[in-house]
């Protein structure tokens, strides 16, 4: 049984492995391993495509996190103390937001913003005045963030609303029986002790947003972000440029999720 | 302001932005699939059924989606089980967490980069090249449904894994002592104890993957090469190709009912199967 395992921890990590080991090949062909060298990594940095993208998947990344995390947390705390239809109703759309696959959220997001775009367009055509270009609403970064925000907050809203049933009750109202007004309470004892999970929400829905590839690929518009620009490299063939860019990119989710696990850790330690 | 007014406000934002963002489009794409086609793709407003009767065309996708994805979310599970069970019962303490979190972390890594890596190594200069050294010539391996399979395993694997891992991990370890005292055989013990007492975490490891692969698109368009046709590739196709949003539309929302469905059905029998091992025990 234990060896068993330890074939299964192989099966998991010898791709990872693999594709890493091949980032340091210095020969052009995907087969022999033809000496160390960091050519790939150096070309995949000065490849504006690259850049471009990596600068496209940053933006988008961060935004939406961050979106998500405040509105997110939000809407966890005040579901604390919601009780009846509409809390029914903000269960039910967490739920379609989790359930719902990829792609059909990508789906719809298209063709639900380009329908909205082509009613709202004209709309600001005809108020704005004459001489000057009308601004014109069109799929890119804006959907880009507006569609991994609605994903990943329904994330932030189940591990923020997970902490806050973890907190002891007794807390906010030893606060409350102390004059502490309700902004004062959360402030002082909810904030910090949800404050763990909300930036481990933040680096999740961070991750998520920069590896997801299937929403972008449907709203993202004329813009590329970094799996997008990948995809499209693999279908042109393999070459080891993709294999350091695939390696950047695990090792820097890999950062991104050891940091998000110590900061849950940390706040589960603190709680008990 | 009254405290509900407060909670209310605070869930203003996330209230539009999922109703703008999620509700709206999902009914667009409901509407969509009762529409008819424009001249040039896009959409004409119309009330037929017309979208839906032509689903047949696309009868390969969905039967292959609906074949690879139970395979796969049993063979992740057959897979799952034992290093679940391992970790959860065999392993040191001391090594658990660090062993599962091991198992996790590549789920949170990008499903492109690796299934990208399975392209290197099924590819013609991966691993059919080792097996030509050994004298196994002519193996094909990439675009074939088996490595369709190998990357549903290998990008799924983690998520089946975890939920095992938790209803293994909660188990008495004193009812598998008291089996073997009272002379059960070390089978006898997993399949009359340990199965069914970690049956929840079967059924949310295989409902979890299990919705994922109905709408799964990267891995049979990487490692399928176009042989192996997913509903969701269908969908790329009939959204960013053909433009044909009415029948894409009609597509989606199929997959969305079928997915639905089975997935109720599924719930329906775990419980019904869960609430029968209690009268048993009962007795």
């Amino acid at each position: 049984m234990r060896l068993y395992s330890i074939f299964v921890y192989l099966f998991l990590y010898i791709p990872i492995g693999v594709i890493a080991i091949f980032s340091f090949n210095a020969g052009r062909h995907a087969s022999q391993f033809q000496g160390f060298s960091t050519q790939w990594y150096g070309k995949a940095l000065n490849n504006p495509f690259v850049m471009d993208a990596l600068q496209t998947s940053l933006t988008v990344a961060f935004f939406s996190a961050l979106f998500a995390s405040l509105f997110g947390t939000m809407a966890a705390v005040a579901l604390q103390g919601i009780k009846g239809p509409v809390r029914t109703v903000f269960d039910g759309l967490i739920y379609i937001a989790v359930m719902i696959p990829g792609i059909v959220i990508g789906i719809a997001t298209l063709i639900g913003l380009v329908t909205l775009f082509d009613l709202v367009n004209p709309a600001i055509a005809a108020v704005w005045p004459a001489g000057a270009a009308a601004p014109k609403l069109s799929m890119g970064m804006g959907s880009l963030i507006a569609a991994h925000t609605m994903f990943t907050m329904a994330l932030v809203v189940i591990i923020v609303r997970a902490r806050l049933a973890g907190m002891d009750r007794s807390l906010t109202e030893a606060s409350s029986d102390l004059y502490a007004t309700p902004m004062g309470t959360f402030r002082q004892v909810t904030l910090p002790m949800i404050l763990p999970g909300i930036l481990a929400g933040f680096l999740l829905s961070f991750t998520f947003s920069f590896d997801d590839f299937i929403i972008a690929f449907f709203v993202a518009g004329s813009e590329t972000t970094l799996p997008i620009y990948v995809f499209s490299s693999i279908r042109r063939g393999v070459t080891p440029e993709i294999n350091a860019i695939g390696t950047m990119v695990l090792a820097a989710s890999l950062i991104m999720l050891v940091t998000a696990q110590i900061l849950l850790r940390r706040g589960e330690k603190r709680k008990s | 302001m009254t405290q509900r007014t407060r909670n209310l406000l605070l869930l203003a934002p996330a209230g539009t932005w999922f109703l703008v963002m999620l509700i709206v489009p999902l009914t667009v794409v409901l509407v969509f699939s009762f529409g008819e086609r424009g001249a040039s793709g896009g959409y004409v407003p119309a009330f037929t059924f017309e979208q839906y009767a032509n689903l047949p065309a696309r009868w390969a996708a969905f039967k292959n989606t609906l074949t690879l994805a139970p395979i796969g979310t049993f063979a992740a599970l057959v897979i799952a089980y034992p290093l679940a069970y391992y970790l959860a019962v065999k392993a040191s303490p001391k090594w658990k967490t660090m062993l599962l979190v091991l198992v996790i972390v590549p789920f949170w890594t990008s499903i492109l980069i690796r299934s990208y890596a399975w392209i290197f190594l099924l590819g013609g200069r991966g691993i059919p090249a080792l097996l030509e050294l050994i004298g196994i010539e002519g193996v094909r391996l990439i675009n074939t449904p088996f490595a369709v399979l190998v990357g549903i395993i290998y990008g799924y694997l983690p998520l089946m894994v975890f939920p095992i891992f938790v209803s293994l991990d909660r188990l008495d370890k004193r009812l598998l002592e008291a089996s073997s005292d009272l002379g059960a055989t070390r089978f006898r013990t997993f399949w009359q104890v340990t199965l069914p007492l970690s049956l929840p975490g079967i059924a949310t490891g295989s409902l979890l993957v299990f919705i994922l692969l109905m709408g799964e698109y990267l891995i049979p368009a990487l490692l399928g090469g176009g042989k192996v046709f997913f509903v969701g590739n269908a969908l790329v196709d009939l959204f960013l190709q053909s433009r044909n949003w009415a029948f894409g539309s009609a597509v989606a929302a199929t997959l969305v009912i079928i997915m639905l469905v089975s997935v109720t059905i599924y719930m329906r029998l775990i419980s019904k199967l869960g609430a029968q091992r209690e009268d048993v025990s009962l007795m």
